[in-house]
């Protein structure tokens, strides 16, 4: 099929980008989306042209790094998929495709769509994990686990980090990345020594990141390759409110 | 923005229902406006109920707007450069970005209107303060129906924001799990539509001259 792509090109952080249109003929419609954009930079470079930028790495949904807005929706138009598994299929000939980077101050553009999402790695660093001990492996059932609290902490798990929830978010809050790692760890026996330090901390970080406030729009939930739902950013709100009372 | 936003609700639910007096017919629509004055007599002085809900509201909704310009700020510098294409995704709450910023900016004007028409009367032709009744029915006469049409129209901004802005106050303050969220999704509606549709009514029947 033959497409037109109007992509978001930047050289670099501080240059000015804009949209730069490129037809490409030829594609399969088993390709998958990032498929089609290496064929797009295969022909770039033979043309002696710069490369599209864009970050991939697992290419098989789990790996977090895929980041585009395709047609204004995060990782494209088909529900609880990455981008690297969005397949031509759901294409016609003749589509035109936008294609952008997540866009939040907090996520600066390195290149093209490139964006630097060490914002989130500050956030989990500000209390997104558990003080274990060192030592041999604990049984496996030597702490016992509600299977409701196990399911619902696994399904908060499954955020993989790539930071659609922003990139959807009207307001550009990363509300449901940071949630899905309180609820997580909140639901497991083991992150309860740390539950109030870890919502305060995480919640500061966010806010001093640039990130915006969370307006429950819900535009995260429904852009989420893993399907991570309101109810995380419900049990934040709640240890939220325990734990600035607790330090009040 | 979630408690000056319940503490308006409830007031709307008073306002809605005392509304419903006019039903009642003129002498006890009056008897109504002038028992909010009286209340407490002789132990308070008059209008002392009028004086603490508007000191009230006009807190609450000084918070509200101060809430709403700080996440309104936030929300800007979260997003520097902005979509050349972009497809709201349709959350829990469809549309809930645009009905409630653009919907505040219609109940703003609103209200100045709404007070300007029925409390200080200065757009009202019943100048009398007693007779409510009488203003009422002057403001929504039929000839006069694009003062009932702005008020509809008003009130359907308000449904669109009561609907997101009550299951978000709880979903900010309680924070429910999934089952209660869709029964608080739920009872936002329900309270949206109640409070819209008992509003709607009055202009309606004086507008149909059901009420003269």
């Amino acid at each position: 099929m033959k497409l037109r792509l109007r992509i978001w090109r930047q050289p670099g952080a501080d240059a000015k980008g804009k949209m730069v249109s490129y037809v490409i003929d030829g594609v399969s419609e088993d390709a998958s989306f990032l498929e089609m954009l290496d064929v797009l930079n295969e022909r770039l470079i033979a043309d002696g042209e710069d490369p599209v930028a864009f970050d991939h790495d697992c290419r098989e949904g789990i790996c977090g790094a895929c980041s585009l807005v395709i047609d204004g929706q995060p990782h494209g138009p088909q529900a609880a998929t990455t981008t690297c598994q969005l397949h031509m299929r759901k294409y016609k000939d003749g589509d035109t495709i936008d294609i952008e980077p997540w866009r939040a101050g907090a996520f600066p553009v390195v290149k093209d769509l490139v964006v630097d999402r060490s914002a989130f790695d500050r956030i989990i660093a500000a209390g997104g994990y558990i003080s274990a001990p060192t030592g041999t492996a604990p049984d496996a059932h030597s702490v016992p686990v509600p299977k409701a609290d196990a399911d619902a902490a696994f399904a908060a798990a499954a955020c993989i980090g790539c930071g659609a929830c922003v990139a959807a978010c009207p307001n550009g809050s990363g509300m449901l990345f940071m949630a899905a790692k309180v609820a997580h760890l909140g639901l497991m026996p083991q992150g309860q020594p740390e539950r109030h330090t870890r919502v305060l901390g995480m919640v500061a970080e966010h806010d001093a990141a640039g990130f915006g406030g969370c307006t429950n729009t819900g535009e995260c939930a429904a852009a989420c390759p893993k399907e991570i739902g309101l109810d995380v950013i419900g049990q934040l709100n709640r240890d939220f409110r325990k734990a600035a009372a607790r330090a009040a | 923005m979630a408690v000056s936003g319940i503490l308006m609700v409830l007031f709307l639910i008073a306002h809605m229902a005392g509304n419903l007096h006019i039903f009642e017919g003129r002498e006890s629509m009056n008897d109504y406006a002038e028992g909010l004055r009286t209340f407490g007599e002789p132990l308070l002085p008059r209008e002392s109920l009028l004086w603490v809900l508007r000191i009230g509201l006009i807190a609450a909704i000084g918070v509200h707007i101060a809430s709403s310009i700080a996440l309104t700020h936030r929300a800007l510098h979260a997003r520097p450069v902005r979509y050349v294409s972009r497809k709201p995704a349709k959350g829990e709450s469809p549309h809930a970005a645009a009905t409630m910023r653009w919907g505040a900016a219609v109940i703003v004007l609103f209200v100045i209107w709404h007070l300007l028409d029925l409390t200080f009367r200065t757009v009202n032709p019943v100048k009398e303060a007693p007779d409510a009744y009488g203003a009422v029915v002057a403001t929504f006469a039929p000839e006069r129906w694009p003062v009932t049409v702005f008020y509809l129209l008003a009130l359907a901004a308000l449904g669109f924001h009561l609907r997101h802005g009550i299951w978000s106050a709880v979903q900010t303050i309680a924070g429910p799990g999934l089952a209660w969220r869709r029964r608080w999704q739920a009872v936002a509606l329900a309270v949206a539509v109640i409070i819209v549709a008992g509003f709607a009514i009055v202009p309606l029947a004086v507008s149909f001259g059901l009420v003269s």
